[in-house]
């Protein structure tokens, strides 16, 4: 996955609009703060989800962490082996640790959302 | 009460180390409007003993269970306590209300928490219990703002009317505010008809709600009603008594989802009506939505077993908004009273005490249906409460029984206007036949020159 190519959320958010599909993850910065992730919520496909409201939860043992949608829409796909086992949000979160599958409202975009140029200059204010 | 000091070179200690000169200039800022200008109207100090003599006086109005014989049951039950569970429930390691702030820090705490947890699993035949909760009915409440967390697409929220009505109340008190629409099954024959169930439950309901044995004492039946409700993708939950599960089928095995209980009958005593002790136990798939503390166990860095809170991240002091709960007071003391309880019983000790509540209620059933005018109030198998309809008013009678040293049981019409000559008794483990025959007898003369004047 070229990571110049996904848009990425203050909320530490990938998402990549391909046609009218949106897919949705968390990035590599996100899954070294949670440090072990245990288990993950997601929605069902056909759920609605709206830009800026919470899809489903990461729970590392660390914390529970909501996860939030970059664009309005329906749950077309999930990414349903992760239920059981999250350990591939870990091992390859912009590749086998997707999480869900969006059909984006017709007109959208993630015009709003950060290169990743600008979600690395917030990486590195964050840690200051 | 311990003795607090308050004499006055203790103020002026007080206010010399706060830096005000007088009480007067500490309380100068509250609004004059607010102040009251006149000494406040109690009787003159008394010394020590007086005081002593006073209060055992005050202590003498009231009429305990070990006063009166007693019948009543409702939730909360004479049930024999052993003494063992005072002596280690009274240990000072133990003694306080409180699960510790800094938990891990008491590990006895915890492995006594953890061995409640332990004990409820067994007893419920659920997978995952709870370091307890306020009470029976905020348990209740509690199971279904975890429903609605399991799932939140859901709104009907079906609750049999011989469900406790006080913790239907805090049902109702819970809901006003949530997205859930409560709705009462009837229960005119003294338990949840499962056609009726049928009839009610749609694709939008979440959660039914039973009480099994339920207020009347009858049984319901669950089996039949949990696969009702499970049909429709409804969660089944079952409010129970734990002293019946010497003799009944566990909450498990018929399928409940989750099992809430009033625990007092659990080596608690009556005392001051409540709050005691909430059960809450789940299946495995809902750990992750169950309120309140769970307790785990795991190993320390030289590997020796250690207790830990599990699942924190889920608290409130640590997700406020989105924690599983914020009202989900626990009850350690409690909870470690019947954890003692039920290792001093164990399952054996559990079923007999459980059989002779059963015989002993049906032995004075029996007895009070002997007396004329007197019937039992529905045809159902009952535990160790059952309901009787009496012909005449119940209150008046209650008030003189109860000179004749019976507390004869709870007035339903208090909750039900239909059962307004209806009379709910409990009998436990503790009563005698001789106490039996009393009531009987006594209730025999209160409705004899009644029935002869009619």
């Amino acid at each position: 996955m070229d990571l110049k190519k996904l848009r990425y959320a203050p909320t530490h958010e990938w998402a990549i609009l391909e046609g009218d599909t949106c897919t949705v993850g968390i990035t590599k910065y996100a899954v070294e703060q949670l440090t072990d992730v245990v288990y993950i919520e997601l929605p069902d496909v056909g759920d609605n989800v709206f830009a800026g409201d919470s899809f489903g939860e990461i729970e590392s043992v660390k914390a529970v962490s909501d996860l939030y949608s970059p664009v309005n829409g329906e749950i077309i796909a999930i990414n349903e082996p992760l239920i059981s086992d999250p350990s591939a949000i870990t091992k390859d979160p912009y590749g086998k640790g997707w999480m869900i599958k969006i059909k984006a409202e017709r007109g959208s975009n993630l015009n709003k959302m950060l290169s990743l140029e600008q979600y690395e200059k917030q990486i590195a204010s964050d840690n200051h | 009460m311990s003795y607090v000091l308050n004499t006055g070179p203790d103020q002026k200690a007080m206010l010399d180390k706060i830096g005000a000169r007088s009480l007067e200039e500490l309380f100068a800022f509250i609004p004059p409007e607010l102040r009251l200008k006149r000494p406040v109207q109690v009787p003159a100090a008394l010394c020590e003993i007086e005081l002593q003599q006073h209060m055992s006086e005050l202590a003498k109005v009231n009429r305990s269970a070990d006063d009166a014989v007693c019948f009543l049951g409702g939730g909360s039950y004479d049930h024999f306590i052993p003494a063992v569970v005072d002596a280690i429930a009274g240990r000072s390691e133990f003694y306080t209300a409180y699960t510790p702030y800094q938990a891990e820090a008491s590990q006895g705490s915890l492995q006594a928490f953890f061995e409640y947890q332990t004990l409820i699993c067994q007893l419920t035949g659920m997978d995952v219990a709870n370091a307890s909760l306020y009470d029976g009915g905020s348990a209740v409440a509690e199971s279904v703002l975890m429903a609605l967390s399991i799932n939140p697409k859901r709104t009907k929220v079906l609750v049999a009317e011989s469900v406790h009505p006080e913790y239907r109340q805090t049902l109702t008190t819970y809901q006003k505010n949530l997205s859930t629409q409560p709705v009462t099954l009837p229960t005119p024959d003294g338990f949840l008809d499962p056609d009726a169930l049928k009839k009610a439950m749609d694709d939008d309901t979440l959660c039914v709600i039973v009480q099994h044995p339920n207020f009347f004492g009858c049984l319901e039946d669950v089996e039949q009603l949990a696969k009702i409700c499970h049909e429709r993708g409804g969660l089944f939950i079952v409010s129970f008594d734990p002293i019946s599960l010497g003799i009944l089928k566990r909450p498990g095995q018929y399928g409940a989802d989750i099992a809430v209980a009033e625990g007092q009958s659990l080596g608690n005593p009556m005392v001051y009506g409540g709050p005691y002790l909430g059960i809450m136990a789940c299946r495995e798939e809902f750990v992750r939505k169950i309120p309140g503390r769970l307790v785990g166990q795991t190993t320390d860095r030289n590997g020796k077993r250690c207790w830990v809170l599990t699942l924190q991240t889920r608290e409130q002091h640590i997700r406020r908004e989105k924690a599983t709960s914020n009202i989900c007071t626990n009850q350690g003391l409690f909870a470690l009273r019947a954890a003692a309880y039920m290792a001093a019983l164990g399952p054996q000790g559990l079923k007999e005490t459980a059989s002779l509540c059963l015989r002993k209620a049906h032995y004075l059933a029996e007895q009070l249906q002997q007396i004329p005018g007197v019937s039992l109030r529905f045809r159902r198998p009952f535990f160790k409460e059952f309901t009787i309809q009496l012909p005449g008013g119940v209150p008046g009678m209650l008030t003189r029984i109860l000179q004749k040293g019976y507390h004869a049981g709870l007035h339903l019409g208090r909750w039900y206007p239909s059962l307004g000559n209806c009379l709910s008794l409990a009998v436990t483990e503790k009563r005698t036949r001789q106490e039996m025959d009393g009531l009987a007898t006594a209730l025999t003369a209160e409705w004899k020159g009644k029935i002869i004047a009619e």
